[in-house]
């Protein structure tokens, strides 16, 4: 019961922390002090408090977008474990609903960006579906591998099977999958390499440009969900990589914590050390990683 | 002992062609080498040490007859190499005579190696050697044929490689200690593993075949001869080509031993066909007689190929035309290098009437290529006559008719280039070059045609029986 | 202590991958050089240790992980060449013909018939997919020195499927064919310095001057 409170609680409260520690580290690496850790929170409660501007060509789609988007990626972040704890909602087959909800976000807020009926949002939605169909697959395959690993079928099982031991034994493909996710992790949270979420032309914007519109409490939703989205994959991103048990549930959340926090800072190392690659660049990277996860998919199978 | 000698002075006078500063003195080490080395070469033939099992170097009955022509082909470009190079004196030279000599010595520790890792070795480093030479002349379109030389060769050697090593698998496969000592390796071979020597024969027949230049892998072949000088192409066309044969043979002396003999000798007989095949239809649109002759070697190793292939009587073929190929491609290479420096090109357009401009060289080339296309008394004849009966008289109806076409055609081809080449008006418009015959250039190509003729009139018995005991050792055991 | 070899050579996959992939020739030449240190390690740990193996270990690390690149970096450095070559194939059609040869040499080298103690390495699958990889590189890319990385790739192909049987491989010919390939590289480099100064650039479909007269 104890776990469901953490987990709810975690879920609601620590996602925008993660943009905070990303920011102050790439303010660290550029020799500035940068903005406080807890300003994406300000940010979220200064757009809660403004009102809204509506399109007048716009329709409900428009309006149900972010709304959507939330609600699909509060639903995933109720699937997966945290850490090594078994998150609310566990079954068979859940792993399939996880890639849906996510995938359901998405539609939502593309086919939002579409409705505004501005070229620019359109040229944005294109961009982001284009690049989900690539990013997409090495989510799933690298479900599968781990759901054929394990021997389960339900996100809890297959990711709790993750041990030390599991990494001496097949650690090659276990090593593809990291490599494959930490690539999906970047673009589809929109950081650099693949898009610059602090860039103002919207020209060479991918996820940013499609919620130009969107204003008030309905952008907070938006940037909310990108919090939550981040923090979702990188659960899922850490529970292969770092599959630290400890003894208590107490120190399980800690660890939890550290490494989630130690990923953001990885994220924001990233984002310093990297420029933003060519548009053309970004279907081959993302290529790239469907090939990892590909192999890792073969090293199984074999 | 004889043997590390023969490896280790080619060696010592590359070293010393090196350090000689003077570009008139240092073609001087080339036939005093070749001299010593052509002496020592008939003392190792006609001693014959007892083998000793498992051997990695020994020398052959097969290692012989390659030697002898190595060395004889050598002596004669090492003699045309000092009157030639004077016409060249616009170069160094340096590193055309020390590649000349390590080429040598990696020839012949080819012809003795029995160890297949060694034997490719020896082969790479002639491939490697032979690089700058090719790139002689320093020209866009030299440069052109040295990478495509360098490149696809590579890749077919290494190919090879894979090939040996899949061969080395096999036999660990089939439960044996891992070798590759041919010995060894023939005595497994009728219990290895199917597909891994099949593999095996299938990428040392690519990789060899690279080397040899057989159709589809001869593309470099007529860039690299058309470019070098006549004598690297003499070189290359009698040397190199003969190597990458040489690996082709130590790999049927193991193939023939085991099961699926049929396999290997339908790859044979279908790569050699079809390498004749697009040399004859090649021939006869070639105007330039340097290419031409290229063309004329990818027949000529498609027949080694066929020959090899069809077994039996045709391997005592395959032994003379070995001597006779390397000896008549010699005639006519060094021959087109003087008709090349002549007039100053070696387009049939321009290069016309030899025999009246240098009438020995032009007489020389018309025999060569007499010599070469089969025609008697010369040796390819009797070879290639041997080849006919054998295809006939083994039930290879088919490829044997198919063979005497494509002869036919290619005969053709290189008469429609050779005629105009030697019997034509020379071109008045154009200016007289330096060039005219002398003892050196004219002598080597004719003490190699010589030889040619009396060996096919008359084959002394010494040379006969190591024929005979060479094609037994090729003769497939089952 | 062969699934620590399996992971190494999974890496040499990925550098494949990478090779086909980027578009930097230096990028290429360095992961070169990595794949050639992995390979250098490779022996130490498929066999027990002898003296044997540790030489050919110092010898592979001195050739394929120092001495080649340097070679290469050098040629680079000559030609100084800013110029861009696609592909023929585009750098995708690159990495998606790296990925399925990849495939079709684990598929086929799940159906040769492997020696008992061999069954389940990686060691022939990734020898096969190096050596298919180094084709692709050979066969699409343009610039000549990207051919011969193309080259090199197959080689430490051949060179993984020989560490199955280091037994048979005396010492003498391996050091032998790494003393050629560094000679063959040093070659392949003065030769490319010379393509570039005859035809100002190293792309090497513009070699047309040599073919057949129509």
């Amino acid at each position: 019961m104890a776990d469901i409170l953490i987990h709810c609680m975690l879920i609601i409260l620590m996602p925008p922390l993660l943009f905070g520690v990303i920011n102050r580290t790439k303010a660290a690496f550029a020799g500035r002090s940068g903005a406080p850790l807890l300003q994406p929170y300000y940010d979220l409660f200064r757009l809660l408090r403004k009102g809204s501007v509506f399109s007048r060509t716009a329709t409900w789609v428009f309006r149900a977008g972010p709304v959507v988007a939330l609600a699909a990626t509060l639903a995933a972040a109720l699937l997966i474990p945290l850490g090594n704890h078994r998150p609310p909602l566990s079954f068979n087959g859940d792993m399939i609903l996880f890639v849906y909800l996510l995938a359901l976000g998405r539609f939502f807020t593309a086919t939002a960006a579409l409705d505004t009926g501005s070229s620019f949002e359109g040229m944005g939605a294109a961009r982001e579906v284009t690049f989900s169909c690539l990013a997409e697959p090495v989510i799933c395959i690298a479900l599968l591998v781990l759901s054929r690993l394990s021997g389960q079928l339900s996100l809890y099982g297959i990711l709790a099977h993750s041990s030390i031991t599991l990494w001496m034994t097949s650690g090659a493909a276990l090593i593809l999958l990291v490599a494959g996710l930490f690539l999906v992790l970047l673009s589809e949270n929109c950081r650099i390499p693949f898009d610059d979420p602090t860039t103002h032309l919207e020209l060479t914007m991918i996820h940013e440009v499609m919620v130009l519109d969107h204003s008030g409490p309905a952008f907070g939703m938006i940037l909310y969900g990108a919090a939550l989205k981040l923090f979702i994959l990188g659960a899922l991103f850490l529970n292969v990589l770092l599959p630290l048990r400890a003894a208590s549930p107490l120190l399980d959340w800690l660890v939890f914590l550290m490494s989630m926090i130690l990923l953001a800072v990885t994220v924001g190392i990233v984002e310093s050390c990297m420029a933003r690659y060519r548009l053309v660049r970004v279907p081959q990277i993302l290529l790239a990683a469907c090939v990892l996860s590909a192999f890792a998919m073969l090293l199984v199978v074999r | 002992m004889l043997i590390l000698l023969l490896i280790n002075i080619p060696l010592a006078g590359a070293l010393a062609a090196w350090l000689i500063r003077s570009d008139t003195r240092r073609p001087l080490v080339l036939p005093v080498v070749a001299g010593i080395h052509l002496t020592l070469v008939i003392r190792a033939i006609a001693a014959s040490p007892p083998q000793t099992p498992d051997s990695w170097i020994y020398l052959d009955a097969i290692g012989k007859l390659f030697l002898l022509e190595f060395s004889l082909l050598f002596a004669a470009c090492a003699c045309y190499a000092v009157n030639y190079l004077q016409y060249r004196k616009e170069r160094s030279n340096q590193v055309l005579c020390t590649g000349f000599l390590v080429c040598l010595s990696a020839m012949t520790l080819a012809t003795v190696a029995h160890h297949l890792g060694l034997l490719w070795l020896a082969i790479e480093t002639t491939t490697l050697v032979m690089a700058p030479l090719v790139y002689f002349n320093r020209n866009a379109r030299s440069i052109e044929a040295t990478w495509k030389y360098m490149l696809i060769c590579s890749i077919g050697i290494a190919l090879a490689l894979l090939g040996i090593l899949f061969l080395a698998y096999s036999t660990i496969v089939a439960g044996f200690p891992p070798s590759l000592i041919l010995e060894t390796l023939q005595r497994y071979a009728p219990s290895l593993p199917g597909v891994w020597l099949k593999a095996a024969f299938v990428l040392m027949l690519v990789g060899y075949g690279t080397k040899m230049g057989l159709a589809p892998m001869h593309t470099w072949k007529p860039d690299a001869y058309g470019e070098a000088p006549g004598l690297v192409g003499a070189m290359l066309a009698g040397g190199l080509a003969n190597c990458g044969l040489l690996g082709l043979m130590r790999l049927c002396q193991i193939c023939m031993s085991s099961p699926a003999v049929h396999f290997y000798q339908s790859c044979l007989i279908g790569m050699g066909l079809f390498s004749i095949a697009l040399a004859s239809i090649f021939l006869l649109r070639q105007t330039d007689i340097k290419r031409m002759l290229a063309y004329s070697s990818v027949e000529h190793m498609g027949l080694f190929a066929v020959a090899l292939g069809l077994g039996g009587k045709a391997l005592f073929g395959v032994m003379l035309h070995l001597i006779g190929n390397g000896l008549a491609k010699g005639v006519l290479f060094l021959a087109s290098g003087n008709i090349h420096r002549a007039f100053a090109s070696k387009n049939r357009e321009v290069a016309r009437g030899a025999l009246r401009r240098a009438p020995w060289t032009g007489a020389l080339f018309l025999a060569g290529f007499l010599a070469m296309t089969g025609s008697p008394p010369f040796l390819p004849f009797a070879s290639e006559y041997i080849f006919f009966s054998a295809a006939f008289s083994q039930g290879h109806t088919i490829t044997g008719s198919l063979l005497a076409l494509l002869l036919v055609l290619a005969f053709l081809g290189m008469a429609l280039t050779v005629i105009p080449v030697v019997f034509g008006d020379p071109p008045k418009d154009r200016q007289r070059t330096k060039y005219h015959d002398t003892a050196l250039l004219v002598g080597p190509p004719l003490v190699l045609l010589i030889l040619l003729g009396i060996l096919g009139l008359w084959l002394p018995e010494p040379l006969f029986r190591l024929v005979t005991e060479a094609a037994k050792l090729l003769e497939a055991t089952r | 202590m062969n699934t620590l070899a399996d992971q190494l050579l999974v890496f040499v996959l990925l550098i494949n991958i990478l090779i086909l992939g980027t578009r930097r020739t230096k990028v290429a030449i360095r992961a070169i050089a990595v794949q050639g240190i992995i390979l250098g390690l490779l022996p130490l740990m498929t066999h027990e240790f002898q003296s044997h193996i540790l030489i050919i270990t110092i010898f592979v690390l001195l050739a394929k992980g120092v001495c080649i690149p340097w070679l290469l970096l050098g040629a680079l450095k000559k030609i100084e060449s800013g110029e861009e070559l696609q592909p023929i194939f585009g750098y995708s059609g690159n990495i998606m013909a790296g990925a399925v040869t990849t495939v079709l040499a684990f598929v086929f080298a799940a159906k040769l018939p492997l020696a008992q103690i061999h069954l389940g390495l990686l060691t022939v699958p990734t020898s096969l997919a190096t050596i298919l990889a180094g084709f692709i590189a050979i066969a699409n890319r343009r610039k000549a020195i990207n051919q011969v990385i193309g080259y090199l790739m197959l080689e430490n192909g051949i060179f993984i499927f020989g560490l199955l049987l280091t037994e048979a491989m005396p010492l003498m010919v391996e050091a032998g064919a790494l003393l050629d390939l560094i000679a063959g590289i040093f070659v392949m480099g003065l030769i490319i310095k010379q393509i570039s100064r005859e035809f100002s650039s190293i792309d090497t479909s513009r070699m047309t001057a040599l073919r057949e007269e129509e």
